[in-house]
């Protein structure tokens, strides 16, 4: 779906009418409405104050929803604005947060927008046409087709949470504003249509579902939109795995019977399957339903038939607001018309047969969404036990009619519900088992199913696997996918198999839960752990003072800017700026400055430095792109301007990876906070002081600007107090010894990280050597020591030590040559005759030539000599890998 | 039923043999891990507690294991992590991912093997897709994901750890090493290797012992055969001679391979006729094993190619090591036949250049500076690639070598 941008036609504004007011403070004119014509076609689209518009946005199949509340031009005419009131897609809502919302929205759902960050005064050329917005009740379900130009408002979105919204919420921006003589020249759907009447028009009544559980319904209905979706993506593979997840848990018992059913026997469960979501048989479940729903539903049940023929569309704009109240009562009294909300949207999503929706939103996946769904497969099987209602019905409302059976259904399903309200994994089986035995067959022909389709129609299947699915809509994708109306979408998805995409990255959870630390050392062994986060970080206020002033005043202010911090490593660069984001983070939580977007990349972490693009993006939109790709869009956000735009935090952690050759990521990186309408903060990590100077180009260098910090080297005095801070009054070291070890490390290299190692080491050096493990003492100046000499000493004195006999008599034959020839190489030739006459000294057998080369080998593996490649035989020259001072030392004190 | 009680109780003596070169073998060729590791206590100690923490207490460490070759470092941590995996508690949470940095020659390769391992949600079947860029950062998302507490701790075991030192970046080991150091996922990295220079060391030490190794199990089927056998090794570590050899081979490496290989020599010799290992054969395996292999080559060729290498070893004295060609070595070798005066050696010239370069095949010599094709082949500078003493050794050893060409090959001068 694209709307006509600017850049494709040229749009004309003119003022229409006389203006209606006038600001004197402002000098701004009031005018009632906007006209806009395109130069080629004489119709004119006519904007007013109240009515719902487009405005072009960063995305041009996404452009921005609002409702005008003003329009207001200067008094040469020049410039015209409007005054708006925002609704925002699902799309343009943060990423992290998208999941609060706990379903999946709607491709045509847009939110109430109620945060502060935006501005509301928009250019009025920016306006691409009128759109109609209906509000929708929050439990109401979405209509099930529409003109692409209709979009749905249910919730608002205050930037932090999701909120229901009432029609006179909506409502409400125009009321006090747009003024009450102006008729809308075009018909735009009133803001408010009977948000409860569209889809009681729409929605089949009558297969009630036994599960009013509402969390388990919103999970089965997201669930359903996703699975029509998927039907054409999800790949076998997708399935294979869930098959097997789905199997440890619940088909496990039913599998083992399935192992047993003929092939024959499965024909008919698949036949089953087929009549419950083909249209074609819906009239097979009709008479359960009738059956079910007795002569006084008969009549009103063909008359929504006929209803339905007539396709959805908004109801008239004269409406009576009146009926809504009632409607939407009866709506949220009837338990029984929620699980109605599903078969809606099961219908919606196959019948539209649209192409997929733009926002394609991942589906939660957890097993106990399945379970729903599977309670509804004993249904078709249940067509002469009354309680269970089956089969969809005409999609049409019988919204009255079901409320007055609802009462008696639920009399008569009054054990099942209070089952499936519980613990759903365990109802199915414990609740329809003893009904009918067939049922056992049923979820036997569920998974006896599966096996077959795999087995079945391989080539289709490979065809039609996408990203590969997901591992829960297996089973209702699989009976989606078997209706014929499915086959065409098959081709839109690619060919190969690849990555489910879709497949949620995580380490499966432990079986049992980890120990909680035993004693003191234990528990100081935590808190010393590197990765354990310090509630402060002692020592580094200036540091987080300065890069806090900084990141917040960008932030308030709007703009962007760049900031450079050097450190060695392991002196808290990465901790601090973590700490700095946290704690602004907190502040726009509770409104002391506009809220921001943090996104952190790390150069080690992508396998190319064009990869930080596609990181970026992702993180920023969800998106996911080719990393050309995303620079382009990346490029294009940060460069148009748009009225509504937070700041966002980008941390970029080891800068010196993303040096290309023609340094065009950090060039981009560095370029975009100086646009104006970026509002782009740039940080950036590096352990080297003088990298813009050293390895970026002029250009580069210059963009990144002069805001430098530099993290030093602890002392030793702070790496005591980091020490103690972290162990926080908990006695587990000997103060002397939390000196020694200070001072060692500040001597050396004032790496924190290392410090902490250092002191960890000792305190398992303490366990192991307490007596009673139960009570160790203190870690005290020896463990300390043994600790240190551990870190620090060489291991090449230590690997000579431990040498053979033959392997020191060889490192004392290359520096006897050494010394002989006055150079630091020599062929093993000449070292081996040397070898040959220490042998002699010491009293030792000879060894022969093949038995030194080997001796020589050994001592190059492990690096403490560095050869020739072997196949030059004795004529391979050798070098010392460490000090001569060193080996003799180590040799001496044998 | 008795009948089977008295085979059991006197096996034969040839079956008694094959069982016993079968369970020794299996024992020397690493087929199976000794019950304990000898001279390592502490750091198996060590690495157990460590790895043991990581299992238990989801706290992450990493672990390099430094030691020349065949120092045990692999039966160290088998034997460590055999241990570890007879404890409930750690054989349900551990998660384990074995690389080697001979087969994961690059960090693609490595990434998709941990994803396969680990089992995450991205494998189809057997098999990792995707693109580089996507996997780290799935697996990247994954341990990020889990935290210290809740989710299986995992292990690494970087095999020729150096390996991975040398991969682009060293992308896999810096975010190994940042998740074992952030609050993500626990995970133990233990990596191995024999290079010294690669990072820290965890100090890796062995005492050799010989006995243990050559004793049997208690389970030996017959008895008396055990017991005698046992004894016979005691004695046999008892004599002198056989300890000098042992010393010997001891001085020379301190690698357990090549003991076992050593050993292996000496076990083949047992046969129904001789059924314990004898002193001499003991004696003859070190012989062996200390054998010089371009000696014993030496002692294959012709006169005519062994009177070369005497050319060319008098070359080497009178030029100190420079090198030389055909044409100089064939002028050697005349100037001998000269002073003889004895037609016996008289060789055609195409013949000698047969010999030259079958000594060239056999890597005796070599060019200096590779095969260069512009040089004729009778001019193309050699260098020889044996030592003074394995000249003289093998010429002890030639079997019937002419009086006249030894004085030459012992003369001072040309």
């Amino acid at each position: 779906m694209k709307y006509w941008t600017r850049l494709q036609v040229r749009r004309v504004y003119r003022w229409r009418g006389r203006p209606v007011g006038f600001d004197r403070r402002l000098k701004t004119q009031e005018y009632s409405a906007l006209s806009i014509s395109v130069d080629s076609v004489p119709q004119v689209t006519v904007i007013s104050a109240g009515q719902n518009i487009l405005i072009e946005g960063e995305d041009e199949d996404q452009p921005y929803v609002a409702k005008v509340l003003k329009l207001m031009g200067d008094e040469s005419g020049q410039q015209k604005k409007a005054l708006v009131r925002w609704f925002i897609r699902a799309s343009e809502v943060p990423l992290s947060k998208r999941k609060l919302l706990g379903r999946d929205p709607h491709p045509q759902e847009i939110f109430y927008y109620k945060g502060r960050s935006c501005d509301d005064e928009v250019d009025a050329e920016s306006i691409i046409r009128p759109v109609q917005v209906l509000h929708l009740d929050a439990a109401a379900p979405f209509p099930e087709s529409c003109d692409e130009d209709t979009l749905f408002v249910k919730m608002s979105w205050d930037s932090k949470t999701f909120k229901a919204v009432t029609s006179d919420q909506v409502d409400s921006g125009s009321a006090d504003s747009a003024p009450s003589h102006l008729k809308p020249s075009l018909p735009p759907s009133p803001p408010c249509s009977p948000p409860a009447a569209a889809p009681a028009t729409q929605g089949p009544s009558c297969r009630v579902l036994p599960t009013p559980d509402p969390a388990v319904m919103r999970k089965a209905s997201c669930r359903e939109t996703w699975s029509s979706r998927s039907a054409m993506s999800a790949g076998k593979a997708g399935r294979m795995e869930a098959e097997s997840l789905h199997s440890a848990s619940k088909l496990s018992a039913s599998k083992c019977l399935s192992a047993k059913w003929t092939t024959a026997a499965r024909t008919p469960g698949i036949r089953k399957k087929l009549n419950m979501s083909s249209p074609q048989k819906l009239s097979v479940d009709q008479d359960v339903l009738d059956r079910l729903l007795n002569e006084e539903l008969e009549s009103e049940g063909t008359l929504a038939q006929r209803l339905s023929a007539s396709p959805p569309r908004a109801p008239p704009p004269h409406a009576p607001p009146s009926r809504l109240t009632p409607l939407k009562t009866a709506h949220s009294a009837a338990i029984a018309l929620k699980p109605l909300s599903v078969i809606v949207n099961r219908r919606t999503s196959s019948d539209v047969d649209s192409p997929p929706s733009p926002t394609r939103t991942r589906p939660v996946q957890t097993l106990q969404e399945k379970e729903p769904l599977l309670s509804d497969l004993p249904e078709l099987d249940g067509e002469n036990s009354p309680s269970l209602p089956s089969g969809a019905g005409p999609r049409t409302s019988k919204r009255m009619s079901a409320r007055l059976v609802s009462s008696r259904i639920r009399k008569q399903l009054n054990l099942l519900e209070n089952h499936l309200d519980s613990d759903s994994d365990r109802d199915d089986q414990d609740q329809f088992v003893p009904l009918r035995t067939e049922l056992q067959s049923s979820s036997e022909e569920d998974s006896g199913d599966e096996e077959d389709e795999e087995a079945g129609p391989p080539k289709r299947r490979r065809r039609g696997q996408g990203g590969g699915g997901p591992r829960t809509p297996r089973s209702r994708g699989q009976t989606v996918a078997r209706t014929p109306r499915k086959t065409p979408n098959r081709k839109a998805t690619p060919s190969t198999p690849r990555t489910p995409h879709r497949a949620t990255p995580s380490i499966p959870c432990r079986s049992l839960p980890a120990r909680r630390p035993a004693n003191i050392l234990e528990e100081a062994r935590i808190r010393l752990h590197v990765s354990a986060v310090p509630e402060s970080l002692p020592c580094r206020e200036a540091e987080f003072q300065d890069i806090y002033n900084f990141v917040e005043s960008k932030i308030i202010d709007g703009t962007g800017g760049c900031m450079y911090i050097s450190g060695v490593p392991g002196t808290g660069k990465t901790a601090t700026v973590h700490e700095v984001m946290r704690c602004l983070q907190h502040a726009a939580d509770v409104d002391e400055i506009p809220p921001f977007t943090f996104v952190e990349i790390n150069g080690m972490k992508m396998t190319d430095p064009h990869q930080s693009y596609v990181q970026i993006l992702q993180k920023l939109t969800g998106q996911k792109a080719t990393p050309d790709h995303a620079a382009a869009l990346l490029d294009k956000k940060f460069s148009s301007p748009t009225p509504r735009r937070e700041t966002t935090v980008l941390l970029v952690d080891e800068l010196d990876l993303l040096w290309t050759r023609k340094q065009n990521v950090m060039y981009n990186l560095f370029d975009w906070p100086t646009r104006r309408q970026a509002r782009l903060v740039v940080l950036t990590i590096a352990n080297t002081m003088d990298l813009p100077e050293r390895i970026m180009i002029n250009r580069v260098a210059s963009r990144l600007g002069l805001t430098r910090m530099s993290f030093q080297p602890y002392t030793f005095k702070q790496l005591q107090q980091i020490i103690t801070s972290r162990l926080d009054k908990l006695k587990a070291l000997d103060q002397d010894a939390l000196q020694l070890v200070s001072r060692k490390v500040a001597a050396l290299s004032g790496d924190a990280r290392r410090c902490l190692d250092i002191c960890r080491r000792a305190t398992e050096i303490c366990e192991h050597a307490a007596a009673d493990p139960s009570a160790p003492g203190l870690v005290g100046m020896s463990h300390v020591m043994e600790a240190l000499n551990e870190m620090f000493s060489s291991a090449y004195t230590t690997a000579i030590r431990s040498a053979s006999v033959q392997e020191q008599l060889f490192l004392r034959a290359v520096i006897a040559e050494f010394r002989r020839l006055g150079l630091e190489e020599a062929t093993f030739q000449q070292v081996f005759v040397q070898h040959q006459a220490l042998c002699r000294v010491e009293g030792l057998q000879p060894v022969s030539v093949s038995e030194g080369l080997s001796v020589c080998q050994r001592l190059g593996a492990c690096r403490l000599l560095l050869l020739e490649p072997s196949r030059l035989g004795i004529l391979q020259r050798v070098r010392l890998n460490v000090s001569q001072d060193d080996v003799l030392y180590a040799l001496k004190a044998d | 039923m008795s009948k089977r009680k008295v085979k059991d109780a006197h096996l034969p003596v040839g079956e008694c043999i094959t069982q016993l070169q079968k369970i020794l073998r299996e024992r020397l060729c690493n087929q199976q891990l000794p019950e304990k590791p000898e001279g390592v206590g502490a750091q198996h100690k060590h690495l157990l507690e460590l790895l043991r923490r990581t299992a238990v207490h989801g706290e992450s460490n990493s672990v390099l294991i430094v030691g020349p070759r065949g120092a045990g470092k692999t039966m160290l941590l088998k034997s460590v992590l055999r241990e570890l995996l007879e404890e409930k508690e750690v054989q349900k949470n551990l998660l384990q991912v074995q690389l080697n940095g001979l087969l994961q020659t690059d960090d693609r390769i490595a990434l998709k093997e941990i994803t396969r391992q680990l089992h995450l949600e991205n494998v189809v079947g057997d098999k990792v897709f995707g693109s580089f860029a996507e996997n780290l950062a799935f697996l990247l998302e994954a341990l990020k994901k889990g935290d210290r507490s809740s989710s299986r701790p995992v292990l690494f075991v970087l095999d020729e750890f150096d390996l991975f030192a040398h991969h682009k970046n060293q992308t896999l080991l810096y975010n190994l090493f940042d998740v074992s150091q952030s609050a993500q996922a626990p995970i133990a990295v233990v990596g191995l290797t024999c290079r010294l220079d690669v990072l820290e060391l965890l100090e890796k030490r062995y005492i050799e012992r010989v006995q243990t190794q050559l004793s049997l199990p208690q389970d030996f089927p017959d008895e008396k055969f055990a017991k005698d056998w046992n004894e016979s090794v005691k004695a046999l570590c008892e004599d002198k001679s056989v300890e000098e050899v042992l010393l010997r081979h001891f001085n020379c490496s301190r690698d357990f391979r090549s003991l076992h290989m050593f050993l292996m020599l000496c076990l083949s010799r047992v046969t129904v006729a001789k059924p314990v290992v004898k002193a001499a054969d003991v004696l003859e395996a070190g012989r062996l094993c200390f054998a010089d292999a371009k000696a014993d080559m030496l002692h294959g060729l012709s006169i005519l190619e062994l009177c070369l290498i005497i050319a060319m070893k008098h070359l080497n004295d009178v030029y100190e090591g420079e090198p030389f060609n055909l044409q100089m070595v064939h002028n050697e070798f005349k100037k001998f036949l000269q002073r003889k005066s004895n037609s016996m050696y008289n060789f055609e010239q195409p013949v000698v250049l047969k010999a030259f370069e079958h000594l060239q095949q056999l890597e005796l010599i070599r060019p200096v500076d590779g095969s260069s094709a512009k040089t004729q082949r009778e001019y193309q500078l050699m260098r020889l690639m044996l030592d003074n003493s394995q000249i003289m050794e093998a010429l002890q050893k030639y079997p019937q070598c002419p009086t006249d060409v030894k004085q030459w090959a012992m003369s001072a001068f040309g």
